[in-house]
């Protein structure tokens, strides 16, 4: 029963994507939406219904394997599902949000060419998220891995006539191959130190490689655990986004707000979470890896919201926000709070999407204008756009009782706990973090929704609330963005929901050390804390600033050009990426083809063999007189030297 | 007595002579036709006379054999002879050379 439900879970969607791809003419706009609906809805209902088996059931953990492609040489690569309740609750976080997602497309997609298409490409991503997290090892894990990769790119160039399109789905696909370098590298050391590509195996058999050492290069001797995760968090830190391989995702705001929503805040971007805290009995083993983790994970929270308070593109918002929140998850599992952290993915998988769809509500209504200088006062003319996008902009910054609340301070307090190297700096900046996601988040709802109406007058004639289609996927997102941090933190963080899931070591539980009774005694407490008066001084900060008085803002960035060029240039990550990387690689090109291709193959191979034929042919020819008694003579003089040669020897 | 040195001498004779009339001759296609039976016959005399020594008839047996197949050859020669002759309209040595490079 189980086997048939989660392939129906897995190809319900990839059945719509491929009848809306390919008979895109036969079934028309209407079709396509309905039968990729219609397959993920399927989906959703059971995963929901798995979801609930697990979670309030207590259903056993599920591990098979439903295909083998091949062995080879003992390696069994597989196709199988492992369902715990780690991966019934991404399931449902996917699935929903996917569902949210698609019925919201055909508003806002309503007027654009290529409509079938990207429901196709949508409902394929979807099949190919579960397929990463529902997987039973790391040959499947690594096809879902690739596959939202490639849908991620084909929808970041949705709009494949417009070149920065274009240039930033080549950038966020070749910036995922780096990560995919380290990913594939630490799959391969799995199947090399271990001999199995199956989670089960791999974990029984890690605790006894704890002390291996290896050398990489060298005779220097590296923990072969160390190099494993950290191998692996590369591939995450690609995925996910982290310092230094974020830049694809602000760039991949080129594609249509839907997918922002979906695969770049929402689903996707979190896969690199999933991931470390499936491979939590790896990490686990490794105190520099997680030290590593955590570093990285605190200064992308930090610096990355930095930014956001001065874009201007009201999707690069949001965009830098999730940087900065996937800074925070990633922190989590650096302090082994795999659990809050994976708490943060759900909770902000909801407010994010909502926050995002929202924004693409407002830019319908500015007739795709994202330039939040020409908004203002839309909360007059979009009502339930403006509440569900406050609602978004409260859970995002942590208002007591939202769901960003609950998990945000979650993590930092258990950040605060944790022992390893680099947690004080980690604590820090996320502390300081607060303030920052406050700043720019209200500053964002500030000059969107609040002061003087849209700078074009003629805008605002046009401007009203989105269809219903739009605004009941916002409604529906901001329940979850409001309750479900509530009602889950108790069993998710405190509870026995990941017992057996995810591993912690004792000396590494620095969940265990926060003290807790209840979520609402939770909340009181975190009323005392730093992070809600930070929050609130961002907010203040930003309504004071953006609302009461603008010239602040202009006067400052004026008076610290330094610091504000800085940022505009995204601390230079990419201009140097553009210029040591792209240009580099060009050079070496450019060498190579130079040099190598036609120099050396083309000159000195190719055209040069046939160069030397013609000239030896050249002077051979004088010799080919055409008269016989030439030939004769030389018949004749070559059997004397012969003849001669033969005889005196 | 004739020595059997005498018949070789004679035949290396002819065979100088139609080697140097093959090198030497530039005009007449027929003259090296000519030569070539010559340098057949120079052969000839070599088996005859060592047959005769050696007191073995197959030499002269042989000789028999040669001289059909050079009198066909010399057929078929000037039959291609006369073909060219009337395409090329000469059979000057230093015209022919079609298979110069």
């Amino acid at each position: 029963m189980m086997d048939y439900i989660l392939l129906a879970i897995v190809l319900a969607p990839l059945a719509g994507s491929v009848i809306a791809g390919l008979f895109r003419n036969q079934i028309g706009r209407a079709g396509a939406h309905w039968v990729t609906i219609l397959g993920v809805a399927v989906s959703c209902a059971l995963s929901l219904y798995v979801f609930y088996r697990y979670a309030f059931g207590g259903a056993p953990v599920y591990n098979h394997t439903v295909y083998t492609w091949m062995v080879v040489d003992g390696l069994r690569m597989e196709v199988g599902f492992l369902i715990d309740r780690l991966t019934a609750m991404m399931m449902a976080v996917v699935t929903f949000v996917s569902l949210m997602v698609h019925i919201y497309t055909i508003g806002y997609m309503a007027h654009e060419e290529g409509y079938q298409r990207f429901f196709s490409y949508i409902a394929l991503f979807t099949f190919s998220m579960l397929m990463l997290v529902m997987s039973n090892n790391f040959m499947q894990l690594f096809f879902g891995w690739e596959a939202v990769g490639l849908v991620s790119y084909l929808l970041i160039g949705f709009y494949f006539k417009r070149e920065s399109a274009i240039f930033a789905n080549l950038k966020a696909f070749l910036v995922n191959r780096v990560g995919d370098f380290g990913f594939v590298l630490g799959i391969a050391a799995v199947a090399m130190y271990m001999g199995t590509l199956d989670y089960a195996e791999a974990f029984a058999r890690a605790p006894d490689l704890a002390r291996t050492t290896i050398s990489v290069w060298g005779d220097q001797a590296w923990s072969l655990m160390t190099v494993i995760c950290i191998l692996l968090f590369i591939g995450a830190m690609g995925k996910s986004a982290q310092v230094p391989l974020h830049v694809w995702l602000p760039d991949s705001m080129e594609g249509p707000t839907p997918i922002s929503a979906l695969i770049h805040a929402a689903t996707m971007v979190t896969a690199g979470i999933f991931m470390v805290a499936r491979m939590s009995p790896l990490y686990e083993l490794s105190e520099t890896a997680l030290s590593f983790v955590m570093v990285i994970g605190a200064t992308t929270a930090f610096f990355m919201g930095l930014i956001g308070i001065i874009q201007n593109d009201i999707k690069r918002v949001i965009a830098y926000s999730t940087l900065s929140q996937l800074g925070y998850m990633v922190a989590a599992l650096g302090a082994s709070a795999y659990a809050a952290g994976l708490f943060h993915l759900m909770t902000h998988a909801f407010f994010k999407a909502l926050l995002f769809l929202g924004a693409g509500s407002v830019i319908i209504g500015m007739h795709h204008d994202q330039d939040i200088r020409n908004m203002g006062g839309v909360r007059k003319y979009m009502p339930i756009t403006h509440w569900t996008f406050l609602i978004g902009t409260l859970a995002l910054i942590g208002f007591p009782g939202f769901a960003g609340f609950f998990s945000k301070d979650a993590i930092i307090e258990a950040v605060h706990h944790s022992q390893i190297a680099g947690s004080g700096y980690a604590h820090w900046m996320l502390v300081a973090g607060v303030f920052v996601t406050a700043l720019y988040s209200f500053r964002l709802y500030f000059i969107v929704f609040h002061g003087e109406g849209p700078r074009d007058a003629h805008a605002g004639e046009h401007l009203r609330e989105s269809p219903k289609v739009v605004t009941v996927p916002l409604m529906l997102l901001a329940i979850p963005s409001v309750v479900i941090g509530y009602l889950a933190i108790g069993p998710m963080l405190f509870g026995d929901y990941f017992d057996g899931v995810i591993s912690v070591a004792a000396i590494h539980d620095t969940l265990g050390e926060i003290h807790f009774e209840d979520a609402f005694t939770f909340m009181l407490h975190g009323l005392t804390g730093i992070p809600l008066y930070l929050a609130a001084a961002g907010a203040f900060v930003a309504w004071y600033v953006y609302m009461r008085r603008p010239i602040i803002a202009t006067d400052l960035a004026t008076r610290f050009d330094w610091l504000y060029a800085i940022l505009d240039r995204k601390y230079g990550f990419d201009a140097f990426n553009q210029w040591v990387f792209a240009g580099g690689a060009r050079l070496l090109g450019k060498v190579l083809w130079q040099a190598g291709d036609r120099v050396i193959i083309d000159g000195a191979v190719v055209n040069g063999s046939a160069h030397s034929v013609g000239w030896l042919a050249s002077v051979m020819r004088y010799l080919q007189t055409g008269y016989l008694y030439h030939y004769a003579f030389a018949i004749i003089i070559g059997l004397l030297g012969l003849l001669s040669w033969f005889v005196i020897r | 007595m004739i020595a059997l040195s005498d018949y070789l001498i004679v035949a290396a004779i002819l065979f100088s002579v139609s080697v140097a009339g093959i090198f030497l001759n530039r005009k007449n296609v027929l003259l090296l036709l000519m030569c070539i039976e010559l340098m057949l016959l120079a052969v000839n005399i070599n088996f005859i006379a060592f047959s005769h020594f050696l007191g073995d008839v197959a030499g002269q047996i042989f000789v028999f054999f040669i001289l059909t197949v050079a009198a066909a050859e010399a057929a078929i020669g000037l039959a291609i002879l006369v073909v060219l002759f009337r395409s090329r309209r000469t059979i000057n040595v230093a015209d022919l050379d079609a298979l110069k490079g």
